[in-house]
């Protein structure tokens, strides 16, 4: 009997990216969150919001992302409050990667900060595991990053439109769900430019098949109900 | 100076005084009140704050070593189970407990067995806790874990279901569940997993009906439906198969019944009977033992009697409560 360790920590297997854009930025996650074997829950939102236009997209532990994440908002409220004018994406990525290396022995949470703000406009922060913090055009993260890197080199261009750095998005996110096990469920998506933040939903069964994918079924009875293969002509 | 005395009926506060305490129900981070500028941390003096926001600057006042959870003996136990001490068996709740939304609300679902090990401990316990009277929490885990963090411990006002009523003293407003949510996620992280506490929190405040699980790590996820427990997985097959929204009442209480009892015949951890509480706009149900499909089966019909009887040879009762008397002496108190 398979054990599925029910006891053990929420963690996100994840897939997580964050992308820019000619005019702003794209983040993308899948959305499974996993207690050892079992899917604790299969329609997670892992792109969560730090102000009106930064977003952070989380991976690694549930609990210590979403501490981090709570924090951060918490004091870029403040800050905002303070300040008179939107929090930059710089700040809020600087917010996160002061308690990130902080607190470096005790969290194990890797996180993409992404947002548009009216100085720089679209930017992208990494700040991965240890708590360094590394602007970049595109960054990825998660256990499903790993198949990803080859396909970003090849497929990540400057100046993208925001339908073309979408559709990258979407498409990297479903190639990583289906070969990482830890990633799975739906897509999500969020846009975030000058004109504000546009959340998108793509679900699992609507995406693109890959190599040697197999057509969602939908109930067990169906596959047994139908044709069996047909014999090959020789 | 006047101006800033507020007048609660004899006890005079200032009106700091009054942010003071509703701001230490709020954000327990004494960081908060120590340093009104958050961009500026104080130099922890103790290694042992579970949260370092950095060492920035000092904020000009020496902050004391603040409690926190000491993990010396969680290391000292972990050392004596390798070194083949067998650690006691708790009181554990094996357990299934489901939460979903339907049409009007929220339906929460438990079990009714407690286990110590391989012993039923408690046949018939109480898994749905109350928190406030529009929200509802049930608990998995160790029992005196789940008990204490949702309870109302006298002792110690720490525990949520207090702290929740205080809050609803202090604003004079009906608790929200996201407030329950935070206060519970707070004090579970900050217990790193120790607190071996499995929730499912639901009800319905002026937002709306609200569904959410609260893991032991301190994480917590928003579902319509969920299941928790080591009968979460045969539950949670009923739910996939048969759960849809905007269910009636009737409906989702067999949909909830369906689940918790496909827990109670398959998972070993958890039995007897279905104990189920509705939450609607203004209103709460709570049916103990909604189904018991567990009976025992072989009653003797003659009872117990015991074969020798006891005499009775003196019979003396004594009060243990004085009857107390009020006389009114002096003059009635000025205000």
């Amino acid at each position: 009997m398979m054990d599925l360790n029910l006891d053990a920590p929420h963690s996100m297997g994840t897939t997580i990216i964050g992308v820019t854009y000619n005019g702003g930025v794209v983040l993308g996650a899948d959305s499974r969150t996993s207690t050892g074997m079992y899917v604790a829950n299969r329609a997670s939102d892992k792109t969560t919001q730090l102000t009106d236009n930064v977003y952070v997209c989380r991976s690694g532990s549930a609990a210590d992302s979403q501490v981090v994440s709570d924090y951060v908002r918490y004091f870029l409220h403040q800050h905002t409050i303070q300040l008179g004018q939107p929090a930059t994406v710089k700040v809020s990525a600087n917010l996160i990667r002061m308690l990130a290396y902080n607190n470096k022995n005790m969290l194990q949470t890797g996180l993409i900060v992404g947002g548009w703000d009216k100085y720089e406009g679209g930017k992208i922060y990494g700040i991965p595991l240890g708590g360094t913090v590394v602007e970049q055009p595109f960054a990825i993260g998660g256990s499903g990053s790993s198949y990803l890197y080859g396909f970003f080199d090849q497929a990540w261009k400057e100046n993208m439109t925001k339908e073309e750095a979408e559709q990258l998005v979407v498409k990297a996110v479903s190639l990583a769900i289906a070969r990482d096990g830890a990633s799975g469920g739906v897509v999500r998506t969020v846009i975030i430019n000058s004109e504000g933040v546009t959340r998108n939903f793509y679900p699992g069964d609507k995406l693109q098949l890959w190599h040697e994918e197999l057509e969602p079924q939908n109930s067990l009875l169906d596959i047994l109900n139908a044709a069996g293969p047909e014999p090959m002509a020789i | 100076m006047d101006l800033l005395k507020v007048n609660w009926g004899r006890r005079k506060h200032s009106l700091f005084y009054y942010l003071f305490l509703a701001s230490k129900q709020l954000f327990p981070l004494d960081l908060y009140l120590f340093s009104p500028n958050p961009f500026r941390f104080d130099q922890p003096s103790s290694s042992s704050r579970l949260f370092d926001f950095g060492r920035m600057s000092q904020a000009g006042v020496d902050v004391p070593a603040k409690g926190g959870f000491s993990f010396d003996l969680c290391k000292r136990n972990d050392m004596l189970i390798q070194k083949g001490l067998k650690a006691p068996s708790f009181l554990k709740t094996g357990t299934t407990i489901v939460g979903l939304i339907f049409k009007d609300g929220v339906i929460l679902g438990a079990d009714t067995r407690a286990t110590e090990g391989p012993i039923v401990a408690d046949k018939n316990c109480e898994k749905i806790h109350y928190m406030a009277p529009n929200i509802y929490c049930c608990g998995a885990g160790t029992a005196a874990d789940t008990e204490a963090v949702t309870g109302i411990f006298l002792s110690n006002i720490d525990m949520v279901s207090s702290q929740l009523r205080l809050h609803r003293y202090q604003t004079g407003r009906d608790s929200r569940v996201i407030t329950a949510l935070t206060l519970l996620k707070k004090h579970l992280f900050s217990y790193q997993g120790h607190v071996s506490a499995a929730l499912v929190l639901g009800g319905v405040d002026i937002t709306g009906p609200h569904l959410h699980t609260i893991y032991p790590h301190g994480s917590t996820d928003t579902l319509p439906f969920a299941t928790m427990g080591s009968g979460s997985l045969a539950a949670m097959s009923v739910f996939e198969a048969k759960y849809k929204e905007g269910l009636t009442r009737d409906e989702g209480i067999k949909l909830v019944a369906e689940a918790i009892c496909s827990g109670i015949f398959n998972d070993l951890g958890s039995g007897s009977n279905v104990d189920i509480c509705v939450i609607t706009k203004g209103h709460k149900e709570y049916l103990r033992n909604y189904m018991e499909p567990n009976p025992r089966t072989y009653v003797s019909s003659k009872g117990y009697s015991f074969t020798k009887k006891t005499e009775v040879l003196r019979t003396k009762i004594t009060p243990l409560m004085e009857r107390v008397e009020i006389t009114e002496v002096g003059e009635a108190m000025e205000e």
